[in-house]
C-alpha cells in the first residue's frame, strides 16, 4: 500500500492535502488495470469507488435503444472518473468502459463515507474536491448541449 | 494590412471593388456542409501572396460576393485555396462551379496569425469547426518552419465526427512526432474510439509552457470565449491569445460600415485580434 | 482661427449673388443650392437666385420641421434642412461596374469616373465639418473611395455663416460652428441692416479668388465686419441645446450594459431616419444584380443603415437583433468608437436627426441620460471597462 502514497500525494485531485488525511485514503486505495474494451462499471450498479486515470482512456457512454451506445464523455490522465458513490441512491447513472489499456487507482467509496463520518475535516477537504469535479463536468455538459460549434445555435 | 505584394493582389486601388476573375482548378467536398475550391492565379500573375489568417472576398458572377478565409500553404502561392462552408446564395453558387468556371476574387485583406512572434515559443492553435480553415495556413507555414518553434499543440473540437475537417490531414499530423494533436467531438457513437467531450475539456490535458505559450483561436464566438476562461484557468496571459472575428461584410476596405465590432473593423483591424485589445468588445453582447 | 487666403473680407451686393452663381455655372461646374420642394428646404440644381427660399426660415424641433415666412427677405434665413451634401459627393445609389459573361470569359467595366464638377451653395459650418469628416473616411484612411474622391476634388465650396440657431442645433457643443473656420472656397456671412442687403465675403483657397475677382464687389470696411460678427453671433446666444462632450468616449465605452438602452429602445422604431439625415453616417451596402439570361451583372453600391437587421447579418442571424442593440451601435459609434477609428468625433451638432426622428428622440438628452444614470448605475465589470 505503501507504494501508492506517491501516487496519490501528486495526483493533482490530491493536491496539498493533508497528510494525515492521505493517510486515511491511502487506506481506501487499491491499484487497477483495465483491458481495452473491458467495463469498469455499468448503469444501475452499487457504485462504491471512483478512479484517479493513471493512463488510458475511459469512455462514458449511455445506451439509447436504436442507436447503440452513445458517448457522451471521454476522460484520460490525470482525470476523475465516478461521483456516485457521494450520493444517495449511490447507483452509477453511466456505463463506463476503457477504450485502451487503463491504468488507475481505485478508492473505495464506502470506506472514504465512513471515515468522512468520523473525520469532517476530511469529508470536507473531498467534497471541496469533488465540488471542482463536478463543476468541470457540469460546464462541459452545458457547452455540449449548447453545441457551441454552430454560430446562433 | 495592405496586400503584401501589389503585382498578386487581385484587386487594384483604383477600383477596390471590382474582383479579378481566376478558373476554377477544382472543387472537393469536405463534410456534408463544407468543400474547398482551388484557383488558378488570374491571367498575367504568377501567385496569390498571403499571410495565415487573411482573407478573400469571392463573387459568383450577378449572384454576390462573401467574405472567405484562405485555407491553403502561403509557401505555396501558385494556388489560391478556400475552404466554405455551404450556407447562402452565393456559397450554394460557389459549390455548384465546375473546373474551369470563373469566379470573382478581392483580396488578400486583413491581419493574420502572429506566426514571426510565435518564433521560439510553445504554439496552441485551438480550432472549433470550420474554424479549422483559417488557421490551416498558420499550421502549415509552422510545419515547414517547425525548427523555429517550441512545442506546437492542435486542439481541435467539432460536434460529430462527421464535421471534421481535412481528416487525412490531421491523421497525417497526429503521426508526427513533433506535432501533438487532439481532436474531440461533442457526440459520437460507439465506432468514434477518439475523444468525446468539448473542446475546453481537453485544454487543461495539452501538454505546454503557460508563460511563454502562444495561443490562437478560431471558432464560433462562444467556442473563443470558454476556451479563453480554460486558458486563462491554466494561467495563460490574454497577451498571449489571438482570436479570429467574424462579421458581415461588404467592401473589405474599411468604409462600408458592416464589420465593425466596437472601435474595429474586423476586415482592416482584423478579422485577427490580439485578445486582450478587443476583450472589452468580445464581452458585450450583440455589439 | 479662420482659415482663409488673406485678412482681406469683401462686400458682395445681394444683387450680385447671381453673377456668383452664373460665373460657377460658366466654368462649367453644376450649381447646387437649397431650394424649397415639397415643404422642406432641400438641396438641388440652384439656377437662379429666384429660386433660394427667399424670405423662409425654418422651425424645428424633437420630430418636428416647418418652413415659415420670415419678416424680411433673406436669402439664408433658415437652418439644416432634410438633405446633406453627402447625398451628392457619396450618392445613395452609385454602380460601381458591370460586367457581362459570354463563352467562359468575364468581361467588367468599371465605372467612369465623375467628371462633372460642382458647386455648393450655401454650406454650413456644421456641414463643411461634416464634409472633413467623410473626407477623413473616405480619402484619408488606410483604403481610399476613388468615386467619392473624384466628386469631392472637383467640388468648390460656397460657405454661408448662419445668422441664427436652428430648435435643434448644437454646433457650440460639438465646435463645428456657427462660424465657417476652414474647408471652402468661399465664404459668405448675410447682412440686412438700414435697407442694405449684402453678403461679407471670405476668400478661403486660390480657386475661390479666380472666382470672386471675376464678380462686382467692394473691401469690406469695419463698420461691415462687425455686422457680420453681430449676425453669427447672434446665432451663437440663440443657441440652446447642448451636448456635455466631456469624457464622452470613456462614458460611451463604460456604459454599453446600461439600463437607458432599454428606455430608448422603447421608444426607438429603427426606421433608420437619423442616419439617412445624418451628414457623416457613412455606412453603404453592395448589391450584385443580373438580368434574367445572367449573362450581365451590375454591382451597385447604396446607402445602408445600423438600424437595418440585415446590416449586422452573418449566416444564421443578426448580430444587432434587438433595436436596444441597434440605436447603442448609432450612437456610440457616432460620438465614441468613431473617436478610435478617425481621430474626430462623427457628430456635427446639426440636428438633423432630433428633428426628423419621427418619435422625436433625442440624441444630446440620450447623452444627458446616460450621464446622469451612471451616478446610479455602476456596470458589474467595471473593473474591465474603460481600460485601452
Amino acid at each position: 500500500m505503501e507504494t501508492l502514497r506517491p501516487i496519490l500525494a501528486e495526483h493533482p485531485f490530491f493536491k496539498d492535502l493533508d497528510p494525515r488525511h492521505l493517510d486515511l485514503v491511502i487506506g481506501c486505495a487499491s491499484n487497477v488495470r483495465f483491458d481495452a474494451d473491458e467495463f469498469i462499471f455499468r448503469q444501475g450498479e452499487e457504485a462504491d469507488q471512483f478512479y484517479l486515470i493513471r493512463e488510458g482512456m475511459v469512455a462514458l457512454e449511455i445506451f439509447v435503444a436504436g442507436r447503440g451506445p452513445v458517448k457522451v464523455q471521454t476522460m484520460g490522465e490525470g482525470e476523475v472518473l465516478g461521483w456516485s458513490w457521494l450520493v444517495p441512491p449511490y447507483r452509477w447513472m453511466f456505463d463506463a468502459h476503457a477504450t485502451e489499456l487503463t491504468r488507475a487507482i481505485a478508492l473505495d467509496g464506502k470506506c472514504l463515507r465512513n471515515k468522512s463520518e468520523q473525520d469532517h475535516d476530511l469529508g470536507y477537504q473531498l467534497l471541496k474536491r469533488f465540488a471542482t469535479v463536478v463543476q468541470g463536468n457540469l460546464d462541459a455538459a452545458r457547452l455540449q448541449i449548447l453545441n457551441i460549434y454552430e454560430a446562433h445555435a | 494590412m495592405k496586400p503584401m505584394h501589389e503585382e498578386t493582389a487581385t484587386f487594384a486601388t483604383a477600383a477596390p471593388m471590382t474582383p479579378i476573375f481566376c478558373r476554377v482548378l477544382k472543387t472537393r467536398p469536405e463534410t456534408h456542409d463544407t468543400f474547398t475550391m482551388e484557383f488558378e492565379p488570374p491571367e498575367g500573375a504568377h501567385a496569390f501572396a498571403f499571410a495565415p489568417g487573411q482573407f478573400n472576398m469571392l463573387y459568383a458572377f450577378g449572384v454576390g460576393e462573401v467574405p472567405i478565409s484562405i485555407s491553403g500553404d502561403p509557401d505555396d502561392p501558385q494556388t489560391l485555396i478556400h475552404t466554405i462552408r455551404e450556407v447562402g446564395a452565393v456559397t450554394h453558387a460557389l459549390r455548384a462551379m465546375k473546373s474551369g468556371d470563373l469566379a470573382g476574387v478581392r483580396g488578400p485583406f486583413g491581419t493574420s496569425w502572429p506566426i514571426e512572434e510565435a518564433a521560439g515559443r510553445d504554439v496552441v492553435i485551438v480550432a472549433g469547426g470550420i474554424g479549422l480553415a483559417p488557421l490551416r495556413p498558420a499550421i502549415y507555414s509552422i510545419l515547414s518552419h517547425r525548427e523555429n518553434y517550441g512545442r506546437v499543440v492542435l486542439l481541435y473540437g467539432t460536434r460529430n465526427p462527421d464535421d471534421i475537417l481535412f481528416r487525412k490531414e490531421l491523421e497525417g499530423w497526429r503521426a508526427r512526432l513533433d506535432l501533438s494533436v487532439h481532436v474531440t467531438v461533442d457526440r459520437a457513437l460507439e465506432t468514434w474510439r477518439g475523444s468525446v467531450g468539448v473542446v475546453t475539456t481537453i485544454i487543461p490535458r495539452a501538454r505546454f509552457e503557460n508563460s511563454n505559450a502562444l495561443v490562437m483561436i478560431c471558432g464560433p464566438e462562444a467556442m473563443m470565449r470558454f476556451t479563453i476562461l480554460e486558458l486563462q484557468n491554466r494561467g495563460v496571459g490574454l497577451d498571449q491569445i489571438y482570436v479570429s472575428a467574424e462579421r458581415n461584410m461588404k467592401c473589405a476596405i474599411g468604409l462600408c460600415g458592416h464589420c465593425q465590432m466596437g472601435s474595429e473593423f474586423i476586415c482592416k483591424d482584423g478579422p485577427v485580434f490580439r485578445f486582450d485589445r478587443v476583450q472589452r468588445f468580445l464581452e458585450i453582447r450583440e455589439i | 482661427m479662420t482659415d482663409r487666403l488673406h485678412d482681406q473680407e469683401y462686400i458682395l451686393d445681394r444683387d450680385h449673388l447671381q453673377d456668383l452663381l452664373d460665373t460657377l455655372r460658366n466654368s462649367g461646374r453644376r450649381v447646387i443650392g437649397p431650394v424649397l420642394r415639397d415643404g422642406a428646404i432641400v438641396y438641388d440644381d440652384l439656377a437662379s437666385v429666384k429660386n433660394l427660399p427667399i424670405g423662409r426660415t425654418d422651425i424645428q424641433e424633437r420630430g418636428l420641421y416647418r418652413v415659415m415666412h420670415r419678416e424680411d427677405q433673406a436669402l439664408f434665413g433658415y437652418n439644416v434642412g432634410p438633405h446633406s451634401w453627402k447625398k451628392f459627393l457619396s450618392p445613395p445609389r452609385t454602380r460601381l461596374w458591370q460586367g457581362d459573361r459570354s463563352s467562359g470569359m468575364v468581361q467588367i467595366s468599371n465605372e467612369p469616373p465623375e467628371t462633372q464638377k460642382m458647386a455648393f451653395i450655401g454650406v454650413r459650418s456644421c456641414e463643411l465639418h461634416a464634409i472633413a469628416i467623410q473626407d477623413r473616411v473616405f480619402i484619408q484612411s488606410e483604403f481610399t473611395s476613388p468615386p467619392y474622391q473624384a466628386r469631392r476634388e472637383q467640388t468648390f465650396i460656397v460657405a454661408v455663416n448662419c445668422g441664427q440657431a436652428g430648435g435643434t442645433c448644437f454646433c457650440m457643443s460639438m465646435k463645428t460652428g456657427p462660424q465657417a473656420t476652414r474647408g471652402f472656397d468661399l465664404a459668405l456671412t448675410e447682412v440686412i441692416e438700414n435697407g442694405r442687403h449684402y453678403f461679407v465675403v471670405e476668400v478661403g483657397t486660390e480657386a475661390g479668388m479666380t472666382v470672386f475677382e471675376q464678380l462686382p464687389h467692394t473691401v469690406a470696411g469695419e463698420a461691415q465686419k462687425s455686422a457680420a460678427e453681430s449676425a453669427v453671433a447672434a446665432a451663437t446666444a440663440q443657441m440652446h441645446r447642448q451636448m456635455d462632450t466631456s469624457d464622452i468616449k470613456d462614458l460611451l465605452y463604460r456604459n454599453y450594459r446600461n439600463p437607458r438602452w432599454d428606455d430608448v429602445a422603447s421608444r426607438c422604431l429603427a426606421c433608420a431616419n437619423c442616419t439617412m439625415v445624418c451628414p457623416t453616417c457613412f455606412c453603404s451596402t453592395v448589391e450584385d444584380t443580373t438580368n434574367l439570361k445572367g449573362d450581365h451583372a451590375e454591382r451597385w453600391q447604396r446607402w445602408d443603415s445600423c438600424f437595418t437587421m440585415d446590416l449586422s447579418y452573418i449566416h444564421g442571424g443578426s448580430v444587432r437583433a434587438s433595436t436596444r442593440s441597434r440605436y447603442r451601435q448609432w450612437m456610440t459609434h457616432k460620438l465614441a468608437t468613431w473617436i478610435d477609428q478617425f481621430g474626430t468625433s462623427g457628430c456635427v451638432g446639426c440636428g438633423r436627426c432630433i428633428s426628423w426622428c419621427p418619435v422625436g428622440i433625442d440624441i444630446t438628452e440620450e447623452v444627458r441620460a446616460i450621464r446622469k444614470s451612471e451616478e446610479s448605475f455602476l456596470p458589474p465589470t467595471e473593473g474591465h471597462h474603460g481600460d485601452t
